[in-house]
């Protein structure tokens, strides 16, 4: 399993995570943890996915994900989750 | 599971505080390049460095996307030229300089000599070269070593080495005195340092090898704003924290990319690198502690706190620690130490003492264009003194800005930023220096 963090920020709208989920769902990556939270009417989420069964080349994910940030104006990033995993546990 | 705070914690490091991945470097054997006749030899050079390195910089980008982390430079390391070069090395360098503009990395290291204990027919012929050298090509660094703990100082080379920089700093005149920020005078150099301007290959290496600088003197300083007023013992506890965090970063490309690479992994080096960009500098790392600037009294006493501090957290972090390893002080290269020299809070003399206690030694140093070749070759001699004394690593990378006098500005652009000229004491030591020969090396007991 190879685990990615997505994190998305920006103004809160209706639908961000449906879109986000619906772009993954069709690049079959399975979504195993969610945690978000508004704070002042800025949007915070973070995803944790399994990017395995996509079958692409990180930066295509990556790619792919433009045109959900396209239509919410918002910022995505997908990171790997070993640098967290590097970093906070032995 | 990893905690969100966490998560924001290593975010913000990243995107707020400038941590990166300074540098992965690859050294590469050339010794199987030799040959008498130096186009030849060039042309093995050339074509091992650009296969050897091909993927290099791909992969480099790559982590960088993946990890979500800037891995600023991906560079090459190879083995001293003068071990290589039976006859003229300027075709080898020639070589380097392009095989670096076609692997894509932004330096390449090794344009060296190693002759602490004496000179060898290659050496004298490298030595001669290194002005024209450093003036002709972009990429290409070069340093020697001239003194270690082991064999002493060896005086001849340190009075030709003062010689060259002046030369060097002529020849390239028009960039005020570029050509001298790509080259290293060392006492004690390493065999693994991922650092330029000094890196090469060492022949104790591997045929070929991934070592990874990290950075992040910005993350300390946030971490010791809040520490605030805390004695020392606290603020040792937290460098070492943040310390840890930075490495094992630095052990997880250095991993992956030896991996990809198919290389094998050599070192992490734990060097606090800094950068001429706000909120990435060592000084102000110093200053945080409780200094009103990087030089005044106290100084050493900090930054021996934090070089000892960032090893200790660091080495926890990677199997394999080496290189420099400690904080880095040049001054054109750190926002804090630019201005400390600006505003006269720093002197070469206190450089000079910060050098007894911290990661190499008096680094991207403007002086007056009209300082002599012995007056530097005084300057190296102290500095590879203190070196071999002290059972360390020094150096020195200093730049006789031509036609620059003392409080003027000198511009090198990039991450080599820019630097204030400071004064060099006017007393003279020609006749220290034209006595040649060698400093013997230090006893290793009775040590006071």
């Amino acid at each position: 399993m190879t685990k990615a963090l997505i994190s998305v920020t920006g103004l809160d709208t209706t639908g961000i995570i449906a879109q986000v989920a619906t772009k993954l769902a069709e690049m079959n990556i399975n979504i195993l943890d969610i945690t978000q939270t508004i704070l002042d009417g800025y949007f915070t989420m973070m995803m944790v996915v399994d990017i395995d069964g996509a079958h692409m080349e990180f930066a295509d994910i990556d790619q792919a994900l433009q045109s959900v940030r396209d239509t919410l104006r918002m910022t995505i990033h997908i990171q790997r989750m070993d640098i967290f995993d590097a970093m906070h546990r032995i | 599971m990893i905690e969100t705070g966490e998560i924001l914690q290593t975010m913000h490091m990243i995107q707020e505080e400038n941590f990166d991945i300074r540098t992965i470097t690859l050294g590469i054997n050339l010794l199987d390049c030799s040959d008498r006749d130096p186009e030849t030899c060039a042309a093995r050079v050339y074509d091992k460095v650009c296969t050897t390195a091909e993927h290099l910089v791909k992969v480099g980008c790559d982590l960088e996307r993946e990890l979500g982390i800037p891995i600023v430079n991906k560079r090459i390391s190879v083995t001293p030229v003068s071990l290589i070069a039976q006859g003229d090395p300027v075709p080898i360098a020639r070589a380097l300089d392009r095989a670096a503009y076609e692997t894509g990395v932004n330096f390449i290291g090794g344009y060296s000599a190693m002759m602490q204990k004496g000179a060898t027919r290659a050496d004298e012929r490298l030595l001669k070269s290194i002005p024209e050298v450093l003036a002709q090509t972009q990429r290409l660094c070069s340093s020697v070593n001239v003194a270690s703990t082991r064999a002493g100082i060896n005086m001849n080379a340190v009075r030709e080495m003062g010689e060259i920089i002046v030369k060097t700093a002529e020849l390239t005149r028009n960039q005020d005195g570029l050509g001298c920020a790509k080259l290293v005078v060392f006492a004690n150099a390493v065999e693994d340092n991922p650092f330029m301007a000094g890196a090469f290959c060492g022949i104790g290496e591997p045929e070929s090898v991934i070592n990874v600088g990290v950075s992040g003197p910005g993350v300390v300083k946030k971490a010791l704003e809040k520490v605030k007023g805390e004695p020392f013992d606290v603020v040792a506890e937290t460098i070492k924290r943040t310390a840890f965090k930075i490495t094992r970063v630095g052990q997880l490309v250095a991993r992956e990319a030896s991996q990809r690479l198919n290389i094998p992994f050599g070192i992490v080096d734990l060097s606090l690198a800094p950068t001429p960009a706000r909120g990435d500098s060592v000084a102000h790392i110093l200053t945080e502690m409780g200094l009103e600037a990087a030089g005044a009294p106290g100084t050493t006493a900090a930054l021996a706190l934090l070089n000892d501090a960032v090893k200790k957290g660091g080495v926890m972090a990677s199997n394999h620690v080496g290189g420099l390893s400690g904080a880095f002080i040049p001054v054109s290269e750190d926002i804090g130490m630019i201005e400390a020299a600006s505003c006269g809070a720093l002197h070469l003399e206190k450089l000079e003492a910060m050098t007894c206690v911290c990661s190499v030694g008096l680094d991207m140093i403007a002086v007056p264009g009209d300082t002599s070749a012995a007056t530097i070759s005084g300057i190296i001699a102290d500095e590879a003194a203190i070196g071999m004394v002290n059972q360390k690593t020094t150096a020195v990378r200093i730049i006789p800005a031509p036609g620059r006098q003392a409080g003027d500005r000198v511009e090198f652009g990039g991450l080599l930023g820019y630097a204030p000229v400071i004064p060099v004491n006017p007393y003279k030591c020609n006749d220290f220096i034209a006595r040649g020969g060698r400093i013997p090396a230090p006893l290793h007991s009775l040590r006071n």
